[in-house]
């Protein structure tokens, strides 16, 4: 039996945002780097998306954000993965994002934010560094 | 999750602790060898639960139709755990697994427990995790489990050798899927669900599988395999799937018949491990010693084949391994 360890990454979406092309296009490059991607579909909520990431013992959850309620539920997201012990899950956000929000978010706890028309090997190359071993 | 000893992990898994479940899900994934004396501790409390296996082809809504199930099982006071395997892909190794898409109205219910696996490329090794998989949800306390597997290769249809009640779903604009029935895959199935029964051509779907199903040799003893008509996305004949499924399970468990079951799993299980364990060790010693790519360097350039070197590298590790 080959013993290998795979990265296990969520990607999801949130609340009512129904635009979920972003979310399948990482899911399927993360795939295709290797990894083995849970997708959840849209109008998941948080304590959903935790849940999943517990069950499925993922090392890093994504949320795609593009109508613009990225900072009411990311604090939700952060608050309820405190709250379930996942400190040690990547927790990566991406999609239409306005610059200035980014800082606010890495303060209230994402690791990293990935704007739309960021390159595809950037983001493979920190999840690879970034997920816990 | 800190780490954590094989003893504290399966007492924990034995408590219901889920993130212990899915961390050692995840070892056994893996190939962890810890992770195997974990399952040792688990074994005696396991083999109590009602295993139900769903198959068919990709879009046939197996995983619409699970939903209703844990959600009628819920009803009936039943815990549940569910495993959903989609496959890897050849190239990446990477995998993308989308049923649990499906799959919501449960994931906050603490009597519900849902792990999405990846077939991964490895010899046997997604009907021995899944195996395992069904063992720690039974550690666990579900005592109903839920395996949705793709039906389209031989990996999935030996998986169903876990379970104890095989459904096979299909649709009926699936003219093909009728043939690949009646090629083989007849011999796996309990109850056939065909499922998007308001679709045009379910009727004569329904009357193709009775044909080929009233065909087969029937012992009166025997178990007739049902035939359900659903439409899982607006949850009609669910209630007839579920009896079913029931009355599948008070026929195997009549004494003589749960007996064999026991035994055929236990075996299945026995031959899976024997196979993976015996390859990990051989490989791991010529690994160890260099030999691998020497050999594979040889049966490359002609020099000799895999048979010849497996018989050879069996005779000496055997010889070596056998106590006498």
């Amino acid at each position: 039996m080959k013993t290998e360890r795979k990265i296990k990454v969520i990607i999801t979406k949130v609340g009512l945002d129904g635009h979920d092309r972003g979310a399948k296009v990482i899911a399927m490059l993360l795939k295709e780097a290797g990894m083995e991607v849970v997708y959840l579909g849209m109008y998941q909520m948080p304590e959903f998306i935790i849940q999943a990431a517990i069950d499925e013992d993922a090392d890093v959850i994504g949320v795609s954000y593009l109508s613009g309620e990225h900072l009411t539920f990311t604090e939700k997201i952060v608050e309820e993965m405190k709250k379930k012990g996942l400190e040690d899950v990547l927790f990566i956000a991406g999609g239409v994002i306005p610059p200035e929000d980014i800082p606010i978010l890495k303060e209230m706890g994402v690791d990293e934010v990935f704007v739309a028309g960021t390159l595809t090997q950037p983001i493979v190359e920190y999840i690879k560094d970034h997920a816990r071993k | 999750m800190k780490k954590l000893s094989s003893n504290e992990l399966a007492q924990r898994v034995l408590r219901c602790d889920r993130y212990a479940g899915a961390r050692l899900i995840s070892l056994l994934e893996d190939g962890n060898e810890d992770a195997r004396h974990t399952l040792k501790l688990l074994y005696p409390h396991t083999g109590k639960s009602m295993i139900v296996g769903i198959t068919g082809s990709t879009g046939t809504g197996k995983s619409t139709l699970i939903d209703h199930l844990i959600h009628r099982f819920r009803k009936s006071g039943k815990k549940v755990g569910v495993v959903l395997v989609d496959p890897s892909s050849p190239f990446s190794g990477g995998a993308f697994l989308g049923d649990r898409l499906r799959i919501q109205r449960h994931t906050c219910d603490d009597g519900v427990f849902i792990r999405s696996m990846a077939s991964r490329g490895h010899l046997g090794g997604l009907v021995r995790t899944t195996a395992e998989t069904i063992r720690i949800m039974e550690a666990m306390g579900a005592e109903a489990i839920l395996l949705e597997t793709v039906g389209t290769g031989q990996d999935e249809v030996e998986v169903i050798q876990a379970v104890q009640t095989c459904i096979l779903v299909i649709s009926p604009n699936m003219g093909d899927e009728i043939q690949a029935l009646k090629a083989g895959l007849m011999e796996i199935g309990h109850i056939y669900v065909i499922n998007k029964s308001d679709l045009e051509g379910s009727t004569q779907a329904l009357r193709e599988i009775e044909a080929v199903l009233s065909m087969k040799d029937h012992t009166d003893d025997a178990w007739k395999p049902k035939v359900v008509s659903t439409v899982a996305s607006e949850g009609k004949g669910i209630e007839e799937l579920v009896s079913a499924i029931n009355e599948h399970h008070a026929y195997m468990n009549q004494s003589e018949r749960i007996e064999g079951i026991r035994f055929q799993r236990a075996e299945y299980e026995l031959g899976l491990v024997f196979k993976n364990e015996l390859e990990r060790l051989v490989l791991q010693e010529l690994k160890r010693k260099g030999k691998k790519k020497k050999f594979i360097r040889e049966i490359c350039d002609g020099q000799t084949d895999p048979y010849t070197v497996v018989d050879e590298v069996l005779k000496n590790f055997l010889k070596k391994e056998t106590p006498e």
